[in-house]
Formats: C-alpha cells, structure tokens, sequence
C-alpha cells in the first residue's frame, strides 16, 4: 500500500523541473564570462567622444547622394548584388538539396520497422553532415578572400563563396525543417513500398513546402548582405562601392547605399509573404 | 500463404525492455482471408498489423509475408514485399496542404517510375481511378479539393480510397471506421469487404466496433495484452467470448492494491480458446 502512495507522490512531480533549474544556472554561468571576454561594455556609446562622433557622421548622411551618374552608378551596383547573391544561392541550393535528401534519415527504408538505419547507410549520412559543417563553418568571407586570389577581383569570387557556406547552412537547415515536420505521411507511403523520393514529394514535401520555401528566401536575403561584405574584400557590387565611399567619407553615398539596401531586403521579405501565400 | 506469424513477441517503440506490446503470438492467413482483429485499446492490434506489414521488426519470433522472411531479406527485398500489401495507419496520413487526387493516388508510388510520380504533381496521371476509389466512399466531388478542406470522416474514407487505387496483394487496415457515423461505417465496411472479396486480397482489419466484426467478418482474431485470446470463425464467436475479451477494462485501473493478481494474469484463466 505504502509504496503506491509514493509512487503516486512520484508519479506528481514534474519530471524536467530539475533539468529545467539547471539548464538556467548553466546557462547563466556561461554567458557571464562571455560577456566579460567580449568587452561588453555598452556605455562607452554613450559618452561624450562618442556622441559627438556618431552626430557628425549621421549629419553628413543628409541629404542622400542622388547625382543621375551617382544613381545610375548605384543601379548598376545594386543588379551586379543581386546577380551575386541569385546566382550563388542557385549554386547553393543545387548543391544542398541533393546533400539533404542523402542526409535526412526521413527517408531511410532500412530504419523502417528498426528505428535505426543500416550501419552503412548511418555512416554515409553522417559523413554527409560533416561535410555541410566543414562548408558551412568557413565563413562566405574567408571563402571570398582565398577565392579573389584565385580567381581575381570580381563577383565571381562572391558567386563561389556564397555557393559554398550557402549550401552548408541550407543543407543542414532543409534535413532540419524535414525531420521536424510531422513523419506520418512519409513514412505511411515508406511502409507501403513506395520510393524514397516519391515518398519525399508525396509525403514530406505538402507539409514543409512553405517553410522550406520561406527559409530559403530569408537565405537569399542573407546572400544579398553578405555578397555587400564581400564587396569590401574586392567582389564588387554594391559592398565595392560603398568601401569607396565610406573610405572617401561621403556619408551622402552611404546613406543612398544603406537606403536601396532596407528596399532590397524589403522586397525579399515581400517575396516571401507572397510565395508563402501562393503555397498556404 | 499471406501471412504466417510464429511465436512473435515486439516491444513498444521506447518502452522498458520488458514491455511486450505482443507476446507469443503465432497466426497464419492464407490469401484472400478477411480477418478482423478486436480486443480492448492497449491489446496490440496496432503492433500486430505493423508486425504483418513488415513495418516492424519483432523482438522475437519468425515473420513470412508471401513466403518471405522480411527481417532475415536484403532491405531491397524487404522493401519490394512491402509494395504487395497496404498498411492503413488510424489516422489518415495524408498532408493537409496535399490535394485529395494527389493523396490517393500517391496508393500508385509504388508502381509509378520517379517521373511518372514527378509528372503526376503537375497534371495527375490517373485522374479516372482516383475519381472512382473516391467514388465508393461517396466522395468523388473532393477529387480536386484540398485534404485540409475534409472533415475527419471523409479523410479516413480518403485514406481508404489510397488503399484501393493501389494494387495491393493484402490490406492491414487499421481501425477504419472510427471517425465515422454507424451508418457510413457499414457502407465502409462493405466497400472494404467487398473490394479486397473481387481482387483475392487478403483483409486483415482491426475494429472496435465487434457486433460488425462478428456480422461482417468470416475469421475474428482477439487479443487482449498482447495475446491472442482467440482465434475463431465470425459466426462460432459467443457473447461469452466477447465478455471475456473485455473484462474488466473499465475498471481494471482500480484493481485494489492488495490483490496480488496482476491484470496480465485475467486472460490465462479459463477463457475458451479455439
């Protein structure tokens, strides 16, 4: 008898309070001495020196820059961004989406009634996430300056890093967002004999389409600011220009070049309001 | 032979080692068999369908489908047998967003190349079968709707459609009947009945509702805890088979704490076995 009332009393208790107070403590511990590593010291923004020379700066960002030659100039900038990030991010996915489907054990036959994959097909698997980690761990930076002194000044070198680092973050991101989705659907075609793609485009694709689709847009946004940054390392672009004028001190270039920026990353977030739409 | 079972004894998915959803089980149906598979909630008929459908591996014991140990078969053997049976799962797995003509043809995956399956997406390659399978469930004006746009019956009725477009050897229907009203779930059933009767398939479907079972069903399988209970012609199963199968399930979460006979134990007693 005694032993079922405490078993009930057990039976009460929730049994991730403990993991939960210690997952904080942990959580706090760590994060104190980052802080203190990182220099993390927000007054300094606030003190006199500093005022002074974040208001000179932004006055000289008014008016904006808006000479025809400057604009068409920024124009053409702004299409050799967009080409850079478009066209790696084509690279990336190309590179990605086949790296998923062999990564994501969502589709692995041999798991199926076993809840666990062939060893072999375990291994492959997990070879494939360490090579999206390796390509994902490079920043599309450091790619981009190994790849100028390869290939030269120029998008191309931005076109190549944004494939790689791209291709690891939405490789890894895509088996995340498959594997989160609900299993039902895939795995009832699975057992029912069917392939491991058609049971990806009848199964598991209706349900993660749109996030699938969304995550990737927010990508292209990302390649479009980080195609900007390796403008500042010689890929051209927009980044290119705005090295030079930030270097000249134009703050009327800058802040031209900051404003077609919230416009570019604008229009992706629209982009995808309305492809999310299309597939709701 | 569809289905022989010897001794087969599975696990829970992520239960203590000890939890058997099926112990010692042995059955055989031959092809064409309809069986209907009744006992509490909690009695393994879920883990038994699974365990005919190669969909999983027992803990112990022998499975042959068609004549084919899947467990001891390459994957890609395993993974053939498994097109020439159709596990309905209870709930319809079908993807909310997907439209119907796409989630029952998907029943075709298995016979369809990559491309074909690609070219089904957009434009469906069989729109005619798919209106028909519809059509016997009474659903064929959702042939272009979306599957989040049915009610939870005629999902299941959906999921039901999937499983007669494909050209499944056996049907392991799990609880088919369950979102629906008594009325529809006769027409269902005979649909089911029939369909599996014109093709020679085997039927092996598991039901709560057991006056249908006992009316429809020419072979009745009762499990309780994991066992088969018993194993019998529809028309010879007596309403004292029936009690027993189910005895004490209301009150079995208050059993008193001094009895030392645990719940597992009822069913060894004097309960007829055929």
């Amino acid at each position: 008898m005694n032993m079922h009332v405490l078993s009930a009393s057990d039976a009460q208790r929730d049994p991730a309070w403990r993991g939960r107070i210690a997952g904080a403590i942990v959580a706090l511990l760590i994060l104190w001495p980052m802080l203190t590593q990182a220099e993390f010291k927000p007054w300094i923004l606030f003190d006199a020196q500093s005022l002074q020379a974040t208001g000179n700066f932004l006055a000289s960002f008014f008016p904006p820059a808006h000479a025809p030659d400057f604009l068409q100039m920024v124009a053409s900038a702004t299409w050799e961004t967009v080409a850079m990030a478009t066209a790696g991010m084509a690279l990336a996915m190309a590179g990605a989406i086949p790296l998923t489907l062999l990564a994501t054990d969502r589709l692995s036959i041999s798991r199926l009634g076993r809840h666990r994959s062939s060893p072999i097909a375990f291994a492959c698997r997990h070879a494939i996430r360490w090579f999206l980690i390796v390509l994902r761990s490079v920043p599309e930076l450091v790619w981009a300056l190994l790849l100028v002194r390869i290939v030269g000044l120029g998008p191309t070198a931005g076109v190549i890093a944004i494939a790689l680092t791209y291709c690891g973050m939405l490789g890894k991101v895509y088996a995340d967002i498959l594997e989160s989705s609900d299993d039902a659907a895939c795995d009832a075609l699975l057992r029912n004999g069917s392939g491991r793609l058609g049971a990806f485009f009848y199964g598991a694709l209706p349900d993660a389409s749109a996030e699938l689709v969304s995550y990737t847009i927010y990508r292209w946004e990302c390649a479009i600011r980080g195609s900007v940054v390796m403008g500042f390392v010689g890929a051209g672009g927009l980044g290119q220009r705005m090295d030079e004028s930030i270097k000249m001190m134009a703050g009327g270039e800058l802040s031209t070049m900051l404003l077609v920026f919230v416009l570019l990353v604008a229009a992706a977030d629209g982009v995808s309001a309305l492809l999310r739409r299309r597939l709701d | 032979m569809s289905f022989l079972l010897q001794h087969i004894s599975t696990r829970h998915i992520g239960a203590a080692k000890n939890a058997y959803a099926l112990q010692d089980v042995t059955l055989s149906i031959k092809q064409g068999e309809q069986v209907a598979l009744i006992g509490p909630s909690g009695a393994g008929k879920t883990s038994l369908l699974h365990t005919l459908a190669g969909a999983l591996q027992p803990a112990g014991g022998t499975v042959q489908m068609f004549d084919i140990d899947p467990w001891t078969a390459a994957v890609g053997v395993r993974h053939a047998v498994r097109a020439r049976l159709f596990l309905a799962p209870q709930t319809p797995p079908l993807p909310p967003r997907q439209r119907v003509v796409n989630a029952v043809l998907a029943g075709m995956l298995p016979r369809w190349s990559l491309w074909q399956a690609l070219a089904s997406l957009v434009k469906p390659r069989d729109p005619a079968a798919a209106y028909a399978a519809l059509a016997r469930f009474d659903l064929q004006d959702k042939l272009y709707a979306r599957v989040d746009r049915l009610s939870g019956g005629e999902r299941q009725r959906c999921g039901l459609a999937r499983a007669l477009v494909s050209n499944a050897e056996a049907f392991l229907i799990d609880e088919p009947l369950s979102a629906l009203d008594p009325t529809l779930a006769v027409q269902t059933l005979n649909v089911l009945l029939h369909e599996t009767r014109q093709r020679r398939a085997t039927l092996v479907c598991s039901l709560h509702q057991v006056e249908l079972a006992r009316a429809h069903f020419p072979r009745i399988v009762g499990l309780r805890d994991g066992r088969i209970v018993f194993d019998a012609a529809g028309s010879e199963v007596s309403d004292a088979m029936i009690a027993a199968l189910y005895q004490n399930r209301q009150d079995e979460l208050l059993v008193p704490a001094g009895s030392d006979v645990p719940v597992d134990d009822l069913d060894a007693g004097p309960i007829p076995r055929c």
